[in-house]
């Protein structure tokens, strides 16, 4: 029964897409383990079947008639060393496959030498929002990660360093990679080689405290154009934008607190306990992908975080309507 | 059965007890002062009934939050308490207390004593469960102060470092849990040790070992698990509690402590654990299944052989619940190893439950139709258990709601099923009265119903990416349909264990008068009166084989010829 319950979740599409099916891999990683998993499934389905189905024919064919005449008791049977043996051997050799399959695929996943030129990307999980630094790019940015699509015959895959800056979270985008766990004091790597572009959904699998459900990740993985677009515009320091709203939305934001745990690169806001605020524009999500980045979101996510993210860690400042207006303003620019 | 004698003869004293007219307060007196097993065996069972209700209700709230996408019907802290409850009250407070109350209950008549080992024990061991029980939930009133409700621990029942330290949990609601899993951590070794005095000492004349039933074989191996998985449980809280107000470092990763040491201690403690509530149900069906086949048990030493290697396989595969914190590829092979090593010795279980089935009389009175189920669960549970053991597929599957599905499977599909198929069973013995079929069969089918609703619809979810501890989902993740059939799943058995409690009070006054031995069963709890007298066997009995009872039916075909 189970099995073919299973069948919906089979939804073979290509590419990204809304539902993150593990069946449904874009990504090298991903798409090893589903092999393995079809491998799998095929094996315990037949366990399943021939359990299954002489135990519906037991009960059906051993179950007691209610013969009002015949008391007796069935003939009795202590055991059988022969066939004890039989389905003590047969389970051991079917553990043998399976570990010596899974053992095969552990050691070429998590032991996958790393290619020179591939990607770096270091991935900090805080309460409750995704930091990525690529190293060699110079490039901080926050929930939405962009990394390359890896070309045939020109592989380029990403390693990600996963930190914690304060709890145990988890890093999963089913369609491209199986979680890995980022721990304070113990940092760990995966890796991703996605074959097709596009926006691939996930999200924190680690309980991580009141507002681990709002811990969304968003990847999107670029073509060679769109990802040297988009590393030109990081590369960038914020737009410096002079209209009078938007000087006064900038002094809001440096004489607040907002500056105390948001960097914006060019300006002297550089603290770091929340996300990087360089480039908010180019990021279609805020609040790590609880509402989608318009204008409306943006303030009141500023006049009240708690709106969309009850408990998030970013405090109401108690600003102004017009205070709240102008750094709306000021934030729209960073494009 | 041609020569029932039953109860058998002398081992009654048949001098009618006097009338005595109890007021409440002796009554009350009376159960708060017993040292008596079947006492104490009661009192577990309706304290884990009692939790068994209020976690199910907290698994309602949390299922009606669930229903829909993006619901506002619990604030986030509010969920995440109810679930960190909901699994602690379950783990700790209903599937512990149930297997106690069998035990207590139980084990004493079928291995024809007249008592546990410690009686004294017994009763304290009962008492701390139970307050250990009410701290955790005073903390609701407690937990942070009594500035308001709902301040229960909110961490989650494995309490993952360092989200349990001070800085992330202020206030006294993770005390509150750290130091009531330590109080009825005593109360658990406390009825181990008293279990295994009990079995090892306390037999009747001719019931060797291997002429023991299976349940208490069972239970030997689940107390001797327990004294050694609780410790570090126990260790781990008062580490915690150090961290927390000794200024200690054990978990605190801000200054060089280790997160991933508090997961070893907790999961050391925690994956034994599964197998010490899943034992009770082994028992009950190694129990059931001959009585409702009409025959032996296939393999009795096969049975104990695989319930020992269980037990200590079980003390070695902790770590495939980390597969996804990073650790090194030779370690994940070898908890991959010992995880599928479990199987086989599940495998011969299931497989000699089957068999003793096979070319049986199978009579499917309530508890058979529970066991029956608790087979079929029991071999989905195993086969997702071994798709879990798989670390590549485990990195996709682990904290999705695959996982939830799985030990959902596990403690309820299995557990809860096998739960009730024993009440059904053993509360003739109990109270003398037979519990009504009819009910026991709409309990039966709708639990069945709701179950497979809910259960089996958490595998697909966990598949299409949703991951397990979160509040709400996103609308277009496409999880809301399958949601919304799992709620009304958990509704639907809801309603049966209400019909079930129902069953409970009303078969106590209308329920048919029972007998001695009601299932025609053959081990020695049968042998005496419904209720048992307190005594339990007035002449203490003697065996000569696993089935003393079927000797006494079939003077010519004695079992003993045989073994």
């Amino acid at each position: 029964m189970l099995f073919f319950l299973l069948l919906p979740a089979l939804a073979f599409a290509d590419g990204p897409q809304s539902m993150p099916s593990i069946f449904a891999p874009a990504s090298t990683p991903a798409s090893d383990i589903f092999s393995l998993s079809l491998f799998v499934l095929a094996i315990t389905g037949g366990i399943f079947l021939v359990v299954a189905g002489i135990l519906t024919y037991v009960i059906f064919r051993f179950r007691d008639k209610g013969d009002a005449g015949d008391k007796h008791e069935p003939a009795q049977v202590f055991g059988s060393t022969q066939i004890e043996m039989a389905w003590t051997v047969i389970p051991v050799l079917i553990v043998v496959v399976l570990f010596l399959t899974t053992a095969r695929m552990i050691f070429a996943i998590q032991d996958a030498p790393k290619p020179a030129d591939a990607m770096d990307v270091t991935v900090v999980g805080h309460q409750f929002w995704w930091e990525f630094r690529y190293p060699k790019l110079g490039i901080v940015t926050a929930n939405e990660l962009h990394v390359p699509l890896s070309a045939k015959g020109h592989p380029e895959p990403t390693y990600l360093k996963l930190y914690s800056a304060d709890v145990d979270h988890s890093f999963w985008v089913p369609q491209l990679a199986g979680k890995t766990d980022l721990i304070p004091n113990h940092p760990n790597l995966t890796w991703v080689e996605p074959q097709q572009p596009g926006l691939y959904l996930g999200q924190c699998a680690q309980f991580c405290g009141i507002e681990h459900a709002k811990m969304l990740l968003r990847v999107y993985v670029d073509t060679p154009a769109q990802f040297a677009a988009w590393v030109k515009n990081q590369e960038q320091p914020a737009v410096d934008d002079q209209s009078p709203e938007v000087v006064a939305g900038r002094r809001v934001f440096e004489t607040e607190a907002c500056m105390n745990c948001h960097t914006i690169r060019g300006t002297v806001a550089t603290g770091r306990f929340g996300p990087d605020l360089t480039h908010l524009m180019s990021r279609s999500t805020i609040a790590s992908g609880a509402v989608p980045n318009t204008e409306v979101n943006l303030r009141e996510w500023i006049k009240d975080p708690d709106h969309f993210k009850p408990g998030s860690q970013m405090p109401a400042m108690q600003l102004t309507n017009q205070q709240l207006d102008e750094v709306t303003a000021y934030l729209e620019t960073l494009k | 059965m041609a020569d029932r004698t039953i109860p058998i003869e002398g081992t009654l004293d048949l001098t009618p007890p006097p009338v005595d007219q109890q007021t409440w307060l002796e009554t009350v007196h009376e159960w708060v002062t017993t040292v008596d097993h079947k006492k104490l065996g009661l009192l577990y069972m309706m304290l884990s009934i009692f939790f068994l209700l209020v976690g199910g209700v907290e698994a309602l709230a949390i299922r009606i939050q669930l229903a829909v996408p993006n619901n506002h019907f619990l604030a986030p802290d509010t969920y995440n308490r109810l679930f960190t409850m909901h699994g602690t009250t379950m783990v700790f407070l209903v599937g512990m207390p149930f297997l106690f109350g069998f035990t207590n209950y139980i084990v004493p008549l079928q291995i024809g004593a007249r008592d546990m080992a410690f009686p004294r024990l017994n009763a304290f061991s009962f008492w701390m469960t139970l307050f250990g029980g009410l701290m955790l939930y005073y903390s609701f009133l407690g937990g942070s102060g009594l500035y308001g409700v709902g301040n229960a621990p909110d961490v989650g029942w494995w309490a993952y470092a360092p989200l349990t330290a001070r800085a992330f949990s202020p206030g006294n609601a993770t005390d509150y849990w750290a130091l009531s899993l330590i109080v009825t951590g005593v109360g658990t070794l406390g009825g181990a040790i008293n279990t295994i005095a009990t079995v090892i000492c306390m037999r009747c004349k001719g019931m060797t070992l291997m002429r023991m039933p299976l349940f208490a074989w069972l239970m030997l191996v689940v107390s001797g698990l327990l004294l050694i998985t609780i410790t570090p449980l126990t260790a781990a809280q008062i580490m915690l509690s150090i961290d927390r107000y000794l200024g200690g470092h054990f978990f605190d990763t801000q200054a060089g402590g280790s997160a991933v040491v508090w997961m070893h201690f907790f999961w050391i403690f925690g994956h034994p654990e599964v197998y010490v509530l899943v034992f009770p149900a082994f028992g009950i069906a190694s129990e059931v299944i001959p009585v409702f086949s009409r025959k032996a048990i296939f393999g009795y030493p096969a049975m104990v052989a695989a319930s020992v290697g269980i037990g200590f396989i079980s003390l070695g595969v902790w770590a495939h619940h980390m597969f996804t914190v990073g650790m090194t590829s030779v370690s994940n092979a070898f908890f991959v190893l010992s995880t599928m090593l479990v199987g086989v010795p599940t495998g011969i279980k299931l497989f000699n439950w089957l068999a003793t089935m096979w070319g049986g009389k199978i009579r499917f009175k309530v508890p058979m139709l529970f066991c029956t189920a608790f087979l079929f669960q029991f071999l989905i549970a195993g086969l997702t258990g071994i798709m879990l053991s798989i670390a590549p597929w485990d990195w996709q599957l682990h904290n999705s709601y695959f996982v939830v599905a799985h030990f959902h499977y596990m403690l309820v599909g299995a557990i809860v099923f096998n739960i009730f198929s024993g009440i059904y069973y053993w509360y003739p013995k109990a109270t003398g009265r037979m519990m009504s079929e009819t009910l026991g069969k709409w309990h039966f089918w709708l639990f069945l119903i709701g179950f497979h609703m809910t259960f089996d619809l958490m595998h697909v979810v966990g598949v299409d990416g949703m991951p397990r501890s979160i509040y709400t989902y996103e609308a277009d993740r496409g999880w809301a349909h399958l949601n919304m059939i799992i709620s009304i799943g958990g509704f639907i058995q809801a309603i049966a264990v209400l019909i079930f409690a129902y069953n409970l009070f009303w078969s106590y006054y209308r329920g048919r008068e029972a007998g001695s031995d009601p299932w025609d069963a053959w081990t020695l709890e049968w042998s005496t009166s419904s209720p048992p007298p307190v005594y339990n066997f007035a002449v203490p009995p003697e065996v000569k084989s696993r089935r003393p009872l079927w000797d006494i039916k079939h003077p010519e075909d004695p079992d003993w010829k045989y073994e």
